[in-house]
């Protein structure tokens, strides 16, 4: 099984590297679709994971708090279809057992619910709210939830240093309803086809928030970045996800992500 | 706690135990203490009630979990303590979960004590039977005594399908004789009056199903077995009320239409069992403003109406003919402050209910919570006349461990 599940994960990423030598396409949208695509395709193919990460939240004056959870991941390989995701705290311990359980659809709103265990409730909740705060990190909804290919319109930009790193730049524009951005700018490397960098220009097109994803790590042909940093260039708030160990594989099925599985988490 | 409760609490924890030994599993504590402070604005009305401005109250839960390695069982024991300054009755010993689980991929058993929430709406909570209301914990309905079961529990495309067999019937507690916030007389739970010769032992059913289709979430429940509510009758050899505990069969359903910013909400019942059978119903909306004046917060406004067709001689209840208008306030902030006010009105009798509850965070464990409830409008006819001069604020300051 886990041989089988590797050698998918190679042939998938192989394929994706011989669509990669491909990219000479015509117009700046369709290079800018095809970087971004590349970008996408070459971390598919994981099936499912499971990985454990701290939110570290910074205000202006430095001030730190840390959330620590856990996130479950049911890949949908159909590039029409989202996701499926559970986001479960662990701290702070007031709201320890929280659950937010994701379906995310492309161009549509996802369905989502919420566990509140101190009720033991299960709530649906609206999934509009896609530029607000998540959990009053200055990560949004938006930026949380499974990024799909199929949520943007693409325009590529150029070529530009980053790092040690060549880097292609392109334009990203949100095809789906109410989100905060007029626009995102990415940083995809020519090396490895990895995002390195996107910044977030708000409603007024001012720019917003820079995400950097750093320490990105190769898992059989799948790679993660196992740091990403949010600063909000307006308030100086900043965000730091700090991920652990990727564990890709596990063995998660269909029936882990329903609504009635919220309260059975723990 | 009963005999019959701590009898099939142990087999249940017997069950974990063995279970328990292998190696590989995962253990997880954790737990809370808090204090709570009830200020009253005024001197209370009926005789026998404490004097104390203030009523104060510690409360403990521990919670211990365990799964197994291969990840397909697992325990749970979440004991909870309450003890009053005042009242004794609202000293309290309980079992919120003590249960044994085993799950395959479509399938969960459960046996022990647990507690499960069913419904929607905010403002009444009809559709949620499983559960004994701790009714001298808090007048919201919203606090829960552990109930025993065995449940299975099945996932398929088409939903989940939920059977509850429940062996042992928990009383509903009420505040005593010196405390505030209850009837003209003192209910007696000592007293209780079953319907079944079996009394509490009578074993109780329940079937839930429940999914989702697109927008809308569907639920669809029926109990069968003694009535959490109780009729309260005045005793002939006392001044006390005595909890007449009746054989029910209810059907309930509750749905919620969920687009953009806009939840719809519906919870129905139909109950019989009593002198006649009766409808009730709650449903509304709650509709959220997202990110107010660019600041992140998020300020809801609901409202929902009440309707019930219980006559009198049946269980009483505040949520007949009201219009429930609400307000919740979250700012998002990393202390995750939020705010929920509300107004319930009687519109054939005047009377009203003020509700405010908030909430924040302090540092990274400790968490405080302010409620103010106010009564107005009755007469004294009217039912909620027995708490017109209970008024009050509790604070409640938690810390999670």
């Amino acid at each position: 099984m886990k041989l089988k599940t590797s050698i998918g994960m190679i042939l998938i990423a192989s394929f994706a590297f011989a669509f990669a030598a491909r990219v000479d396409a015509a117009t700046p949208e369709e290079k800018g679709f095809e970087i971004a695509a590349r970008a996408d395709r070459s971390d598919l193919g994981f099936g499912d994971s499971e990985v454990e990460l701290q939110m570290i939240l910074r205000n202006a004056a430095g001030q730190e708090s840390t959330r620590s959870l856990k996130i479950a991941t049911l890949e949908k390989p159909d590039e029409s279809v989202g996701d499926k995701s559970l986001v479960l705290f662990d701290t702070p311990r007031d709201i320890e057992g929280t659950a937010l359980l994701s379906h995310a659809k492309i161009l549509d709103p996802d369905d989502q619910w919420l566990y509140l265990p101190a009720l033991k409730r299960v709530k649906r909740i609206s999934s509009s709210n896609k530029s607000g705060p998540f959990v009053g990190s200055e990560f949004a909804f938006e930026d949380f939830t499974a990024i799909e290919l199929n949520k943007f319109d693409y325009s590529y930009v150029g070529e530009e240093a980053c790092g040690d790193l060549t880097c292609d730049v392109i334009e990203r524009t949100p095809r789906y309803e109410a989100s905060g951005y007029t626009k995102q700018v990415s940083w995809v490397d020519q090396a490895d086809f990895q995002i390195r960098k996107v910044e977030f220009y708000d409603r007024r097109g001012d720019l917003l928030k820079v995400l950097e994803l750093k320490d990105y790590r190769n898992y059989d042909g799948v790679w993660r970045a196992h740091v990403l940093s949010m600063n909000n260039v307006q308030t100086n708030k900043q965000t730091d996800l700090v991920y652990s160990d990727f564990q890709f594989g596990v063995g998660l099925s269909e029936n882990d992500f329903v609504k009635g599985r919220l309260s059975r988490l723990r | 706690m009963s005999i019959r409760t701590a009898q099939f609490t142990a087999l249940a924890l017997l069950l974990a135990a063995t279970a328990a030994m292998a190696d590989g599993a995962s253990w997880d504590r954790a737990g809370n203490v808090e204090l709570q402070s009830r200020l009253f604005a005024r001197d209370a009305l009926w005789p026998g009630q404490g004097s104390q401005a203030a009523q104060l109250s510690l409360a403990a839960t521990a919670e211990l979990r365990w799964r197994n390695a291969e990840g397909d069982q697992r325990a749970s024991i979440i004991p909870f303590l309450r003890r009053d300054s005042v009242d004794e009755e609202r000293n309290l010993v309980d079992l919120q979960e003590a249960y044994w689980a085993w799950e395959s991929d479509s399938i969960e058993l459960l046996a022990g004590v647990n507690t499960v929430f069913w419904g929607v709406t905010e403002s009444a909570h009809l559709v949620d039977i499983v559960n004994q209301t701790d009714a001298a914990g808090d007048i919201d309905g919203e606090d829960k005594l552990g109930q025993p079961m065995v449940n299975l529990t099945w996932q398929q495309d088409w939903g989940l399908l939920s059977a509850y067999v429940m062996p042992y019937f928990r009383e509903r507690n009420y505040p005593g004789v010196d405390g505030r916030l209850r009837a003209p007389l003192p209910v007696d739970s000592d007293r209780a009056v079953y319907e079944s010769s079996r009394d509490e032992n009578h074993v109780d059913v329940a079937l839930r199903y429940s999914h989702y289709i697109g927008d809308i979430d569907v639920g669809l429940s029926v109990f069968s077995g003694t009535s959490r509510e109780p009729r309260l009758i005045p005793a002939d050899d006392a001044p006390v009320l005595l909890p007449h505990y009746d054989q029910i069969d209810q059907f309930g359903v509750d749905l919620q239409y969920t687009r953009d910013a806009w939840l719809w909400k519906l919870e129905a019942i139909a109950r019989n069992g009593y002198s006649e059978t009766f409808a009730a119903a709650v449903g509304g909306f709650e509709y959220t403003f997202y990110q107010v004046a660019q600041s992140g917060a998020d300020i809801g406004v609901l409202l929902e109406y009440q309707y019930d067709g219980r006559n009198e001689l049946e269980p009483f209840t505040t949520a007949d003919n009201d219009v429930f208008a609400g307000l919740r306030l979250a700012l998002n902030d990393t202390q995750d402050t939020s705010l929920l006010a509300g107004i319930a009105y009687d519109t054939v009798t005047g009377e009203t209910f003020f509700n405010v509850e908030a909430e924040r965070r302090i540092g990274n464990s400790i968490s405080l919570e302010v409620r103010m409830r106010a009564f107005s409008g009755a007469g004294p006819q009217d039912m909620t006349y027995a708490v017109v001069r209970d008024d009050y604020v509790q604070i409640r300051l938690a810390k999670y461990f």
